[in-house]
């Protein structure tokens, strides 16, 4: 228990007649990066908000570290960006920083660690109304970071970011875990979260669909062949694999449901046989084929349109 | 309490770099400067009698000018102008936080929401008792230099007199600063918080109290308005009335010095104590 430091019971939230959380039950354990992925609208900084106490639930419970979530006790061992960047435009970057700092009774030093950490100590002298959107929600970001929190909650952290700055932050989520922080982070992309989160939890209009490891997510590997004569190779790989295992493809492939590790014997198989092997490789169903795979089923695809990659 | 020092140095620190805190209290220094001394010695030296009422005497002038009439210069002008502008500063204080989300960030650093939001609401006092005593101070080095100018004998206010126009300056301001805090909270938007504000305290307490005239049962609501409760505190404390002919606009003698002070301190309890309420219970979004 003491290593699940998230966790939700049937958590749920509805505006009027609008149901935007739908008994979510999540859990977040120490040391993980957690993903939480789905859809824009699909309920995510909703979620989030109940986590960090900015929300009430219309019914079920969010508990972090143990404590009720919003708890002042919990809420000063969080970091949190949620829903963008909110600072006043009036102050400098570092001067935004200093109040945060403050109310968390931070030493002033605390800002310029956090500042170095999302790369704005030079800009830091400037008003926060003169930063592009990508410095703002850097900004955002430190603020977070002040004080190394033990769970830090980054919602859509990449948004407005710029290639390099993507990559900035995903390091910067990497190097995080491996201090031992947990990140619990929220994101439409998929690729995102397929590089650097060990737990992915799946919403899609308001439900939580699935929780699981990237790897579960994705399925099992498969293997796809290409090899000639047709007959023979199908007859073989059936052979191999067994007849169940084998797809064949549109482009006239292969698809094996084993594991990528028997590619050689399954090669010798298909020489002693002779066929001719043109292709052989492992296949992995990306995240995104997964999630679409989900989404849809539970769905319609009305959900799934605004998922980019 | 540690959050809600945390709370209070952080909200300091934030309204100290404003730079819309010191345009405020700016205008309202520049205001009590113009309404109660420029015009009133440019009408005494022009002896321009009718720019200021044609019932006053030059002596009277030269009066109101010295430094003993100090305390009434000081709240003379508090409770219209200097509370309208009070009113703008609590409402863009609290209002603004909403549409820059800053709120949002300030509710997830730890403090609880009542620490921080109580921090703001201190750093907001502290705020608002600099520019009373401030008020006080230019007033009063003003009035010694038209004293000297003018060769008049330096009278000091008494001190009794001083305390009780810092005080009811404090009460003023306070009640004035609380309403805006409390219209900011509601409305969640500096705009709307800071129009409606101002329409209650310029246009519709000045139509009641001319319906009130008429008919009795809206007079015994009139006469326990936030504007009546400061307008009357300022005119028990011998501040004269617009009826007087060089009065102040808001300065009224509906209630005594007492029940006005009570009712005053009493609103910025309940204005406060409201918003606070709605800050602890309401999402933000």
């Amino acid at each position: 228990m003491t290593n699940t430091i998230v966790v939700t019971d049937a958590l749920t939230k509805r505006y009027g007649e609008r149901l935007a959380v739908d008994e979510v039950s999540l859990s977040v354990r120490r040391g993980e990066v957690y993903g939480f992925l789905g859809p824009n609208g699909a309920g995510k900084t909703t979620t989030l908000r109940m986590l960090l106490g900015l929300v009430r639930p219309t019914s079920g419970t969010a508990r972090v570290f143990g404590h009720r979530a919003g708890h002042p006790r919990v809420v000063a061992r969080v970091g949190a960006l949620v829903e963008g960047p909110g600072f006043y435009p009036y102050l400098c970057g570092r001067d935004n920083l200093r109040v945060m700092a403050r109310y968390r009774g931070l030493a002033f030093a605390e800002v310029e660690t956090a500042l170095d950490r999302v790369d704005l100590r030079e800009r830091g002298a400037d008003s926060y109304r003169s930063y592009s959107m990508g410095m703002k929600q850097r900004l955002g970001v430190a603020a977070a970071l002040l004080g190394d929190p033990e769970l830090l909650v980054l919602d859509e952290p990449t948004n407005g970011l710029d290639p390099a700055g993507m990559a900035d932050m995903r390091r910067l989520v990497v190097d995080l875990a491996a201090q031992g922080q947990t990140v619990l982070l929220s994101s439409h992309l998929l690729s995102e979260v397929q590089e650097i989160c060990d737990r992915v939890g799946v919403i899609s209009a308001g439900k939580l669909l699935t929780e699981s490891t990237v790897a579960e997510l994705r399925g099992s590997s498969s293997l796809v062949v290409r090899a000639t004569p047709a007959d023979v190779a199908l007859a073989t790989a059936m052979g191999v694999a067994g007849d169940d295992a084998v797809r064949l493809l549109d482009d006239g492939r292969l698809r094996l449901d084993i594991d990528p590790q028997q590619a050689p014997a399954l090669t010798r198989a298909l020489v002693g046989a002779g066929a001719a092997v043109h292709e052989i490789r492992p296949a992995e169903r990306s995240l995104e084929e997964a999630f679409f795979a989900m989404t849809s089923a539970d769905n319609s695809a009305s959900t799934t349109e605004e998922v980019q990659t | 309490m540690n959050a809600l020092i945390s709370s209070t140095r952080a909200e300091l620190l934030r309204l100290r770099k404003w730079p819309a805190m010191w345009v405020m209290v700016g205008v309202w220094l520049v205001l009590n400067l113009t309404f109660g001394y420029l015009f009133t010695y440019i009408t005494y030296t022009t002896g321009d009698a009718t720019a200021g009422g044609e019932s006053v005497p030059p002596e009277q002038l030269l009066a109101d000018m010295m430094p003993a009439a100090v305390p009434e210069s000081l709240i003379a002008g508090m409770p219209m102008f200097g509370g309208a502008i009070m009113l703008i500063l609590g409402g863009l204080a609290v209002g603004s936080g909403y549409g820059w989300g800053a709120w949002k960030t300030v509710f997830t650093q730890g403090p609880g929401r009542l620490s921080s939001f109580g921090g703001t609401l201190v750093a907001l006092g502290v705020i608002v008792s600099g520019a009373v005593v401030a008020t006080f101070a230019v007033d009063l080095g003003v009035s010694v230099l038209i004293a000297s100018v003018e060769s008049q004998p330096i009278v000091w206010p008494t001190a009794v007199g001083s305390a009780q126009a810092i005080g009811a300056g404090l009460l003023i301001f306070g009640m004035w600063t609380a309403a805006g805090v409390l219209v900011g909270t509601l409305a969640r938007s500096p705009a709307l918080a800071v129009g409606l504000g101002l329409v209650w305290a310029l246009v519709v307490e000045n139509l009641l109290r001319g319906v009130a005239g008429m008919l009795g049962p809206v007079e015994a609501v009139t006469d326990l308005m936030p504007g009546t409760a400061a307008g009357s505190l300022a005119g028990a404390l011998g501040v004269a009335t617009q009826d007087d002919g060089n009065g102040t606009p808001g300065v009224l003698t509906v209630l005594g010095a007492a029940p006005a002070g009570g009712l005053l301190a009493a609103y910025v309890v309940v204005f406060a104590g409201i918003a606070l309420a709605f800050v602890r219970r309401r999402d933000v979004i």
